[in-house]
């Protein structure tokens, strides 16, 4: 196995007394989507500026693209590409001149910067805004600059830093196909760290949740969500307070965490899809009348709840407290 | 070649930026144009100060605004940083493989090439007011070399300041805090046997002085060649251990991020 970044044990202070990673450990293999996933303040954006070389950890160690970001920063800046979480394009420059500054410090000059530039304009729809100020690109256009220039001189290793804040869900639905496409046709590594769960589920292959500077979980997304007690299961009743109802359930073997709120019925079910029978038949033979039965596949926030011990949001909204 | 390369890379945005809004160099040069006029007039009867004997006043004063115009123009250099840092290009720049020195030393190739483009200018106009250029165009060069070398040092100053502190108000603080000190504290607009003997010590070691007594005797004067050897010479150095400072600060920078 490949690792295109391996850190142990990162551990990151800022003053007066503000711990952004507390013992960070993280190893992708390469050629996948790692997906970083965090409310904010977690340390996701300490560990993005620590792996690209842009500061130092206080202790621990980490290797990018099989070189140490500590002995030898100036070839892991050589390996990788970033796209931070502001914009990194010149605001007065033109989209070309933003390229070609970007190809000039990564080494590559002349006719082949120059193909390189066009291409990877015409690549990310720039080809018409080419020769205009980025200062005037809308959102999703500097956002895609951004990426082009993380991408223009091909590094082994892509670190997106919440790539689609920002922006409407048309341009984040684009950013989403572009990034699944450098995954699928390019095998590039790539970084990502978000705050929406939705992003993380749907790119990361791999995925590690981070929380107060730690990493508190990690997998596939699949993995983490199965290895909740499984699928939720709400039946409507169309009597309000059947009381049957709950007992009936309670029978049905696989079922765990039965709860009737109203006329809502709750329960987990390892597999959600093979229980919805067996509770329609326990039902019936209590005489239960269901108005309508769904079933959900755990979340990602249900996995975030299980492992930090707080629900994504209020982890969320309690660092903006903190902040303000 | 490569750090030569990427540095004038560097240039080139503020050249671009330059190019694309010249009317901003007609905006820079109205203050200095405002200090020539100005001084010119209000201080015109120093020439008849017994001891004086620099010529006419224009004469005399055209090297000290040329001078006074180059620290005033480098001293804002590191605006552009505190934007890019803002802006977020800085970190950008930082997580590329381009040699740090380069970020520094392509914005001060910019600014002495706005010094440059702003003191002939006001070499000109000075010109048309009467000014009597003795050492030729020759001698207008070096001035305008020696203001552009000293600009070069503060520019660096300037990047240096603005990395490590990051904030507007600090740089316009300390460039509005020093000008007009190092101004007085040199022979720019009063001939040194004229004042006081403890300003002329600190004159010794102050810079702008070097710049504007070596100016004055070639663009002015007959040159003094030992002088204008010499004070090239301290400018140049302070200029490298500026561009030093300017870099390394960088480094400082990244451990705070």
């Amino acid at each position: 196995m490949v690792l295109a970044i391996d850190a142990h044990e990162l551990i990151k202070t800022y003053p007066p007394d503000v711990r952004a990673l507390d013992g960070l450990s993280l190893a992708v293999r390469a050629g996948t989507i790692f997906g970083l996933l965090g409310p904010n303040g977690a340390g996701k954006s300490t560990t993005v500026r620590v792996l690209t070389t842009l500061t130092q950890p206080d202790s621990g160690s980490a290797r990018v693209a099989g070189v140490d970001v500590l002995a030898d920063p100036l070839a892991v800046r050589r390996a990788i590409g970033v796209v931070g979480q502001k914009h990194g394009a010149d605001p007065e420059a033109t989209g070309r001149e933003n390229l070609v500054l970007q190809g000039e410090f990564h080494g590559i000059v002349g006719a082949q910067l120059r193909a390189r530039v066009t291409q990877s304009l015409e690549r990310f729809g720039l080809a018409d805004a080419a020769e205009r100020q980025a200062k005037t690109y809308s959102g999703g256009m500097q956002r895609r600059l951004d990426v082009a220039m993380g991408l223009l001189h091909r590094p082994q290793v892509l670190f997106l830093d919440e790539p689609t804040t920002g922006l409407d869900p048309e341009a984040r639905a684009h950013m989403w196909q572009e990034i699944e496409r450098l995954a699928g046709e390019e095998r590039m590594t790539i970084l990502l760290t978000t705050h929406y769960l939705e992003e993380a589920d749907r790119l990361a292959s791999q995925l590690a949740i981070v929380d107060r500077g730690r990493i508190v979980v990690e997998g596939p997304p699949e993995q983490l969500k199965s290895d909740l007690r499984g699928d939720r299961i709400e039946v409507e009743l169309a009597d309000s307070k059947d009381a049957g109802a709950r007992v009936a359930l309670e029978r049905v073997s696989d079922l765990t965490e039965v709860k009737l709120e109203g006329r809502t019925l709750r329960a987990r079910a390892r597999d959600g899809s093979a229980a919805i029978p067996a509770v329609l038949a326990a039902l019936d033979a209590h005489g239960v009348k269901a108005a309508s039965v769904t079933l959900a596949r755990p979340s990602l926030d249900d996995v975030y709840l299980q492992h930090a011990g707080r629900s994504f949001h209020r982890a969320d909204s309690e660092h903006e407290e903190v902040a303000a | 070649m490569t750090a030569a390369r990427q540095t004038w890379q560097v240039s080139l945005r503020g050249v671009r930026a330059l190019l694309r809004q010249p009317g901003y160099l007609g905006i820079t040069l109205t203050q200095p144009i405002i200090w020539l006029l100005l001084f010119g007039a209000l201080f015109k009867a120093v020439t008849r100060i017994p001891g004086f004997h620099g010529g006419s006043y224009i004469d005399f004063l055209t090297p000290g605004i040329v001078v006074m115009l180059a620290i005033s123009s480098a001293g804002w250099t590191g605006m552009g940083f505190i934007e890019d840092i803002n802006g977020g290009v800085m970190d950008r720049l930082l997580v590329s493989p381009v040699w740090r020195g380069a970020l520094n030393a392509g914005t001060v190739v910019y600014a002495m090439l706005t010094i440059v483009i702003q003191t002939t200018v006001i070499v000109l106009l000075a010109w048309a007011l009467g000014a009597d250029y003795k050492g030729g165009v020759g001698g207008v060069l070096i001035l305008v070399l020696l203001a552009g070398l000293l600009g070069a040092a503060f520019a660096s100053l300037s990047n240096g300041l603005a990395v490590l502190t990051r904030q507007r108000e600090t740089l316009i603080g300390a460039v509005s805090a020093v000008i007009l000190p190092l101004t007085f504290l040199s022979s720019a607009l009063m001939q040194q046997n004229l004042v006081p003997s403890w300003i002329r010590s600190v004159a010794k070691f102050n810079p702008v002085n070097w710049a504007v007594e070596a100016g004055r005797s070639a663009a002015m004067q007959k040159i003094d060649w030992g002088l204008v050897g010499s004070r090239f010479a301290l400018l140049a150095a302070l200029a490298v251990l500026c561009a030093i400072f300017a870099t390394r600060a960088f480094a400082r920078y990244q451990r705070s991020l």
